[in-house]
Parts: C-alpha cells; sequence; structure tokens
C-alpha cells in the first residue's frame, strides 16, 4: 500500500466549518487544538471591483489521517472528508490524488509523515 | 480515536441541537445511555453522509454543564437570575392555575403564545394556544412577521402554491433519477446557502448543482465565496429588490425573452405587468438599486434565455425588503413569464409528500380540526386583522408590529400572559428594548429553552426544559421525504417540546385527551395517515419515505397540465382563475378585507430609512446597517456557549469596507460604537473588501453567556446585540413583510480613551 493523503479542491471549499469540528470530535481534541484549520483569503482583484473569496482547509500536526478510524474498519473515510459541507475533500493514495489533482484547476494534496 | 458505543440510532434533524429547519439524516452513538458521538448518515438521500458543524458539535450541546435539567420556578424579583427547582406537575399546575385566572378576568385572548423560526414547535404549539382559547399564535419580534411568511403568501396569491429551486430534493434517486435535469442557471438572490439550510432547504445543494455544471448569477449586497464563483453579480443597495426586479422583467419583455407559449396559455395580466414593468427603465432601476444598467440586462438576459430549466433560489430580505409580499410577487412573476415553474432544474412545485404536515398552518387545515366556527372567532379576534386583510386570510400568526404595542397600552383588549417556546425575543426581537419593556408588563411569563439567556433572566416566571432533537420522538413533513425523529437518550427531565405542548393542551381541554388517548402518539399516526403508514411503520422502514406515486399532486413535473393541482381536478393552478395570476386578484382581495389597500401589481417602495426616504437622518447616520448575515456555527441567538463553535467564531463583529475603515482610522480587531437614534451597541472590527463600502454588515442574535446573566446585563444582550438599532413598526401594507432589519441607518464612532474595554470573551476558556 502507498502513502495515503487527501485533495482538497480549493474551488469549492466554502468555509463551512465542519470538517474542524468533525476533527474535534473524532479526536477529543479541545479548544486550541485542531486537526484541521479553515483559512479565509479575501484578494481584491486589480482593475475590478469585483472580490475573490477562498477557504483554505490545511492540515496540522496533530492529523494523523484519523488512522484509527480507518484501520478498525468503522470508515474507509477520515471523519473530515465523510463531513465535509461540499465534498471538496477527497482520500486516497497520493498517486491516484495526483492524477487527480491534473484534472483539477486548484486544489492542495497533503500527506503526513 | 476509536469511539467505544453499543448502539447506533438513526434520526432526522429538526430544531433544538442543530437549531435549524432540518431534514439531514443523522446517526448518534450511544453509550451507557450516552450520546458520545454524532454523524450523518451516508444513506440518506438528503445530505449523503454530511453533518455541518452544528450537528457534529451535538454532544457538547447536550450535555453542556449549564443546560436547564428540570422545571424551575422564579424566586426573588425578575431579572435576579434565583430560580428554584419543581417537578413537571408543579410546573404544569402553577401555568394552569394561573392562565385559569387570566382567563376568567380577562379572557384567553389576553394571553399571547410566541413561537421562534420554522422550527418544529410552530405548530404544536398551536395545539395549547388553541385549546386554552387564545387566537394569539405569534412570532412575536419578528418585525412584518418578515420570514418566508410573505415569500408563500405571495406564491400562494400568485401561482397557488409554493416553488423552490428544484436541486433534485423531490426525488429519493436525486440526481440519477432520469426525470430530473440541473438548472442552467441558479439565481441566488438575496441568500447565503454556504452560511445554513434556510427554509427546508439544505444549503449545500446549490454546491451539488454547481458542481454539476449549474452556472450561478447572485444578487447581493455583499461579496462572498458564492459572488466570486458566481457569472454575474448585482450588488444592489439593501431593499432595492423590488426595483430590481421589475427591472429585469421590463428588460425580459421588451426584449421578448419571456416564454409566450407558457404566458398565453397560463397566465393572466400579463398586459397590465408589462405596463408597470415599463415605469422602470433600467436607468431609472440603475440609479435606485447601484447596479450598473449593463449589468441588469446581462443578467436578465442569461437568465431568461437559458429558460425553462433556470431556477430561482431566494432568500430572507424579499420578506424584509419594503412590502415583503409585493417584492416576492416581482420575483415570482419573473420566474412565471420564463416558463420556469414546475419544469425540471427551474422553480419546482413543492407539495409535501402525501400532503401530510407536521401541523396544521392555514385556516382550510384548522377548521378541520376544530371546525369553521372556531376558525371564524380565532379569524376575528387575531391581533392586526381589523387592520390587515391578510392576518384573516394567510396563515394563522399575529401581526408582531401590532402585537407588542397592545402589550404596552393594553388596547384595544389586555394582554396579560405569554407562553413563550424556545424563541429567546429578548435577543431576537426588532426593537428589543420595547419587547423586553412589554415582556416585562406581562403578570405572567412561561419560557420553554435549553439554556438561560437574556428572555429567561429578565422575563421567565416558570422555566421548562426542552429536549433537543436526539431525546425526542416527532416527525418532519416539509416538502419531501416523510420522515421521523427518533429518541436515542433522555437527559436530566427534559422533554419534548411536542409533548410539553400535548400536556398542556389537555390540560385546559380535558377532551383532547379522548382524541388522542396516548397524547403525541396518537397525534401523530392522525397526522401521518395519509401516507398509509404509523410512526411505527416509517420507523420500521428506515425512518423516511419519499412520495412517489405516479401521476399524484407531490410529483413533479408538470402539474398545472395534468389537473391534479386544484380541487375541482381541472388543468391548471390552484388560483381563483386557474392561471398564474401576474395581476392578482386574489392578493388584493385578501388585502380588501381589512382597512389597507393592497396593489394587485408590483410596485418599488423605498426602505423605511434612506438616503432617499429620510436625507436628513441619513446625513447623520450614513451607512446601512445589513444584519441577518448567516455565520456557519450559530443559529439564530444560539450556540455562543457551546465551545468548539465559538471558538469558530468567536467575537461579536461588525464587517466594514477597508474604505470605510480608512476614513474612520479603525483597525482590524478594534472595538466601535454603532449608533443610532434608538442606541448604540459595540462590535469588534472586521475589514472585509467584500462588504459595500456604504454598508456595514452585523450577525444577529448576539449575547454573551460568558458575563453576567442578572439584569441589568443580562448576558450583554444591550451591549453587542443589533436588534437594540432596529425598529418595529415598519411593516408593509399586507401586514407581512418589510420592516428595517436590512436598512438600519447607523454611524460608526471610534472609542477613545476612556471607553470601556473589549466585553472578555471566554466561555470556551481551555475547557
Ligand atoms: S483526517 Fe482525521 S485527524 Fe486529519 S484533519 Fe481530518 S478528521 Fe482530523
Ligand atoms: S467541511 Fe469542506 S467546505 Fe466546509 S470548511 Fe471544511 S473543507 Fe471547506
Amino acid at each position: 500500500m502507498g502513502k495515503k493523503g487527501i485533495l482538497v479542491d480549493m474551488h469549492y471549499c466554502t468555509g463551512c466549518h465542519a470538517c474542524e469540528i468533525a476533527c474535534k470530535q473524532e479526536n477529543g481534541f479541545g479548544v486550541g487544538n485542531w486537526g484541521i484549520r479553515i483559512n479565509e483569503i479575501i484578494t481584491e482583484k486589480p482593475n475590478s471591483d469585483r472580490v475573490h473569496f477562498d477557504y483554505l482547509p490545511y492540515f496540522t500536526l496533530q492529523c494523523n489521517l484519523c488512522a484509527e478510524r480507518i484501520a478498525s474498519g468503522e470508515d474507509t473515510k477520515p471523519s473530515c472528508v465523510k463531513h465535509c459541507g461540499t465534498a471538496c475533500m477527497q482520500y486516497g493514495e497520493i498517486e491516484d490524488l495526483a492524477k487527480e489533482m491534473a484534472a483539477k484547476p486548484r486544489a492542495i494534496l497533503y500527506s503526513p509523515l | 480515536m476509536r469511539m467505544e458505543y453499543d448502539r447506533i440510532v438513526n434520526t432526522t434533524t429538526w430544531s433544538a441541537g442543530p437549531g435549524c429547519h432540518g431534514g439531514c439524516g443523522a446517526k448518534l452513538y450511544v453509550k451507557d445511555g450516552r450520546v458520545v458521538k454524532v454523524e450523518g448518515d451516508e444513506n440518506h438521500p438528503w445530505n449523503f453522509g454530511r453533518g455541518c458543524s452544528r450537528l457534529l458539535a451535538m454532544t457538547q450541546y447536550m450535555y453542556h454543564p449549564e443546560r436547564i435539567l428540570w422545571p424551575l420556578k422564579r424566586v426573588g424579583p425578575r431579572g435576579d437570575g434565583n430560580f428554584a427547582r419543581i417537578s413537571w406537575d408543579e410546573a404544569y399546575d402553577l401555568i394552569e392555575e394561573n392562565f385559569n385566572k387570566i382567563k376568567e378576568n380577562y379572557g384567553a385572548k389576553a394571553v399571547i403564545f410566541i413561537q421562534g423560526t420554522g422550527r418544529d414547535i410552530g405548530g404544536p404549539m398551536s395545539l395549547v394556544a388553541y385549546n386554552y382559547g387564545s387566537p394569539n399564535w405569534s412570532q412575536l419580534g419578528l418585525g412584518g412577521q418578515a420570514c418566508y411568511g410573505p415569500r408563500l403568501g405571495a406564491m400562494s396569491c400568485i401561482q397557488g402554491d409554493t416553488s423552490v429551486a428544484d436541486c433534485s430534493q423531490f426525488f429519493e434517486k436525486r440526481f440519477d433519477d432520469p426525470r430530473y435535469r440541473l438548472p442552467n442557471y441558479i439565481v441566488v438572490w438575496g441568500q447565503d446557502p454556504t452560511r445554513g439550510c434556510p427554509d427546508g432547504f439544505y444549503g449545500n445543494w446549490i454546491i451539488d448543482c454547481m458542481k454539476r455544471g449549474s452556472k450561478l448569477i447572485v444578487v447581493d449586497p455583499r461579496q462572498n465565496f458564492l459572488t466570486s464563483r458566481a457569472e454575474h453579480h448585482l450588488q444592489l443597495r439593501p431593499g432595492t429588490d423590488g426595483a430590481l426586479a421589475l427591472g429585469m422583467l421590463g428588460a425580459i419583455i421588451e426584449n421578448g425573452w419571456y416564454n409566450k407559449e407558457f404566458v398565453e396559455k397560463w397566465c393572466l395580466g400579463f398586459e397590465e405587468l408589462a405596463e408597470r414593468a415599463r415605469e422602470y427603465p433600467l436607468d431609472r432601476v440603475a440609479s435606485i438599486t447601484w447596479v450598473p444598467k449593463e449589468q441588469i440586462l446581462a443578467a436578465a438576459k442569461a437568465y431568461a434565455l437559458a429558460s425553462p430549466g433556470s431556477a430561482i433560489q431566494w432568500g430572507l430580505p424579499i420578506d424584509q425588503a419594503p412590502d415583503g409580499v409585493i417584492v416576492a410577487q416581482a420575483i415570482n412573476d419573473l420566474w412565471a413569464i420564463t416558463g420556469n415553474i414546475d419544469v425540471p432544474g427551474g422553480n419546482v412545485i413543492a407539495r409535501n409528500a402525501y400532503h401530510v404536515s407536521a401541523y396544521p398552518f392555514d385556516n382550510y387545515q384548522l377548521a378541520d380540526m376544530y371546525g369553521d366556527d372556531f376558525v371564524e372567532q380565532v379569524v376575528q379576534k387575531r391581533i392586526g386583522s381589523d387592520e390587515y386583510g391578510w392576518l384573516r386570510k394567510w396563515r394563522c400568526y399575529i401581526q408582531p408590529d401590532v402585537a407588542v404595542r397592545q402589550m404596552l397600552t393594553q388596547n384595544p383588549y389586555p394582554i396579560k400572559a405569554t407562553w413563550i417556546q424556545t424563541a429567546n425575543p429578548v435577543a431576537n426581537a426588532a426593537d428589543m428594548r420595547l419587547h423586553y419593556e412589554a415582556l416585562r408588563a406581562m403578570d405572567f411569563n412561561v419560557v420553554i429553552d435549553l439554556f438561560h439567556n437574556p428572555t429567561t433572566m429578565s422575563v421567565a416566571d416558570v422555566i421548562l426544559p426542552a429536549a433537543t432533537f436526539a431525546e425526542r420522538t416527532g416527525f418532519r413533513a416539509w416538502f419531501q421525504p416523510v420522515q421521523i425523529i427518533s429518541p436515542a437518550v433522555n437527559v436530566g427531565e427534559c422533554r419534548n417540546d411536542w409533548e410539553i405542548a400535548m400536556d398542556m393542551a389537555q390540560r385546559f381541554n380535558p377532551e383532547l385527551k379522548k382524541r388522542y388517548p396516548n397524547g403525541i402518539k396518537d397525534y401523530m399516526d392522525w397526522r401521518l395517515e395519509p401516507t398509509g403508514m404509523t410512526y411505527a411503520d416509517l420507523q420500521a422502514r428506515g425512518g423516511w419515505k419519499w412520495g412517489d406515486e405516479e401521476g399524484s399532486a407531490w410529483v413533479p413535473y408538470k402539474r398545472y397540465e395534468r389537473g391534479v393541482l386544484r380541487a375541482d381536478g381541472k388543468p391548471g393552478f390552484r388560483t381563483p382563475s386557474g392561471k398564474v395570476e401576474l395581476k392578482s386578484s386574489q392578493n388584493a382581495e385578501w388585502g380588501a378585507t381589512g382597512v389597507t389597500r393592497v396593489d394587485p401589481l408590483p410596485y418599488y417602495q423605498e426602505p423605511f430609512e434612506s438616503e432617499m426616504s429620510t436625507p436628513d437622518l441619513f446625513k447623520k447616520y450614513p451607512l446601512i446597517m445589513v444584519t441577518g448575515r448567516r455565520s456557519a456555527v450559530f443559529f439564530h441567538s444560539e450556540h455562543r456557549n457551546i465551545p468548539w463553535l465559538r471558538e469558530c467564531d468567536p467575537h461579536p463583529d461588525v464587517e466594514i469596507h477597508p474604505s470605510v475603515a480608512r476614513d474612520l482610522k479603525l483597525e482590524n480587531g478594534e472595538w466601535v460604537w454603532i449608533e443610532n437614534e434608538r442606541g448604540r451597541i459595540r462590535r469588534k472590527v472586521k475589514i472585509n473588501a467584500g462588504i459595500h463600502p456604504k454598508t456595514v454588515s452585523v450577525l444577529h442574535g448576539w449575547w454573551l453567556p460568558e458575563t453576567e446573566g442578572r439584569a441589568p446585563n443580562l448576558f450583554s444582550a444591550w451591549d453587542v446585540n443589533c436588534n437594540v438599532l432596529v425598529p418595529t413598526g415598519a411593516q408593509s401594507r399586507t401586514g407581512y413583510g418589510g420592516n428595517a432589519y436590512k436598512t438600519t441607518l447607523v454611524r460608526l464612532v471610534k472609542m477613545h480613551d476612556g471607553s470601556p474595554a473589549a466585553p472578555p470573551v471566554s466561555v470556551w476558556g481551555r475547557g
């Protein structure tokens, strides 16, 4: 088995916070501790009145890709991926995800360790 | 982390807990009689396994150390926060005794029954009201009754039925159903569905459609995630939606982009509408709305030429625009003349499966339950029905702006007590102080809730603890599917809202015991009868059922051709003429039963306060405060006390454009005063280039549960809640719609030395 990771399609993350709370519940994290955190990035485009909003989920040192959840057979997906409001996250082998990534205009691929 | 559990309970969300209008399939993991984890149900076609932040934080909500676990009665003066534990029987006795005394002295109509938003308690609460004998069922504090009611009423008049954007929600197979087609465009008008699930609509369905190829047109004064991804964004002046809709109608008609076949065959009043729309040429509309003419034209063209098969998903600001019903009418006309009614990917007619509803909401259904005479009496006595004919004809609520004044003046008849069920009006009502004073003037207030809040602290005489959805039996029938709510556990002595309502209703009317000897169990099975199934049957088949009987009135599409919409079985719409009434005879007729006259055609009305309507006020208060932006982690005034959620959105902020920050020398994160003639509040500055420079944006419902709850502080509600600044009495001509929630004029004032320090924000601490 190859290395696992999570692919995030940045075009669709709305910043709904579901992944953050899913992770806290899954891992019993208290206030101040996160496995995943959302960043809001507001870009004022030059020569345009249109402002661009991006939400970027990023993973912390605490994220182990829900190792126990997956290993125990309880689920095939990490908790954040399952509950993502827009299903903009995918879990899998990084080689497979990298292929998917090529077809997406803007995406990030995360893999710990 | 591996979570130990003994069993999983599959259920449906609705109300207390996530707080919302519900519908999601949820899985509750139970260990030793305690819910230890909550997840979305991956097999449920509503949400496909997803769960929002508020659902996923349920364990913190249910087992919060400050949750009210047993009935309480006030000891000591109101506002001191001293309550003593009592038993359920004692609490019920106390309520019965006080309400009966009021009935003897003043008549049953002296009690007002108050619910919050579209939650499961609305209807069952009317059981208490009507069996006690009061006609006054209300959403007190909701200025202009401006929440979905105006849109529903407008649609009822114009097309005889409610429509919603077609995101395949009427089919169990959803996007895979061969009958379904994706909307070409979705016009998201005055709503941010990424931040919640309004009006029985799961917000992320919009994203699901976008991912499959639907394009967006967004109408919103604010730029955000959706506007960034929209083909067209019309950044309009708050409250001018009516002018914009009329401008779009005019452009579509003038250029011949409407659906001639549908208009000729199925619409009435097209010529009159066209004539009215000619009064709104795009130059005029552009100057009213701030939206450049070319942008309006381009958006109207894109929508109309991609129709039939494009949808409008609209929001609460339509109701809250001046004369909300009329604005809703204009937008309804847009999807009508483009042929989008009840076509795949359009605005699909939203009948409840099997015509089951959790409770009766309109006069016809009520007559079924209580008889015609009773309904006639209720209609005559309902507060506001003299002034507003619509109040007699549409829905069962009283007019809230009239009601709050009656509570203070005791005219035309006395009001002496309230029953407030999961509503929190002191932190949610427009003009909070007026409502606070009105509730303080009552002899007796019953409050049913889950936590102490500004309402329990300031006005409650008896408090009954309500259960969350995870602790209760119930069902949900809102469009599709019919779903049941199954209890997983008990928490303290908390009781199901429905059970509380049934218990008290049976005390006031012992006859009801004969009708429902087993209480809500019988009530539910009676309501569910048309499905051919009982609560237990539905539970046994997994908990939900989409109605999909071929040819039935609840299955799309083009039902007006099939003769299933009207009582007489003829083809057409459920309107007096059987046509879509662009010029609405019913709207005018309903209005004519009261003292106010209602125009049967849409028109534009300037906001209550604005540069145009109150120029002097505008000079002093030059910013338009738009309230009601949603946070993904809060539902109205709830969840500020839930650590995981509060951490995501910790401060009561005010979002301002960078140019406003520059002008006023404000920095990100500093506290600022927001003021107008009604008072002032404090907010933390958040600079956001998406906010229009002439507006500021604030979340409503704020109070700080971590601060002193006793009067006068009341959890800092006076300090941070924007409703201190929002007026009442700005309701529209139908009594439905209006108020200035989106258009209150304010100014920002920088704090100087000596200004109070920032309020503490520490509830989520380190625990
Ligand atoms: S994969 Fe698991 S541990 Fe990592 S962020 Fe998602 S929920 Fe948290
Ligand atoms: S759940 Fe999904 S959409 Fe929501 S914030 Fe997380 S990654 Fe973004």
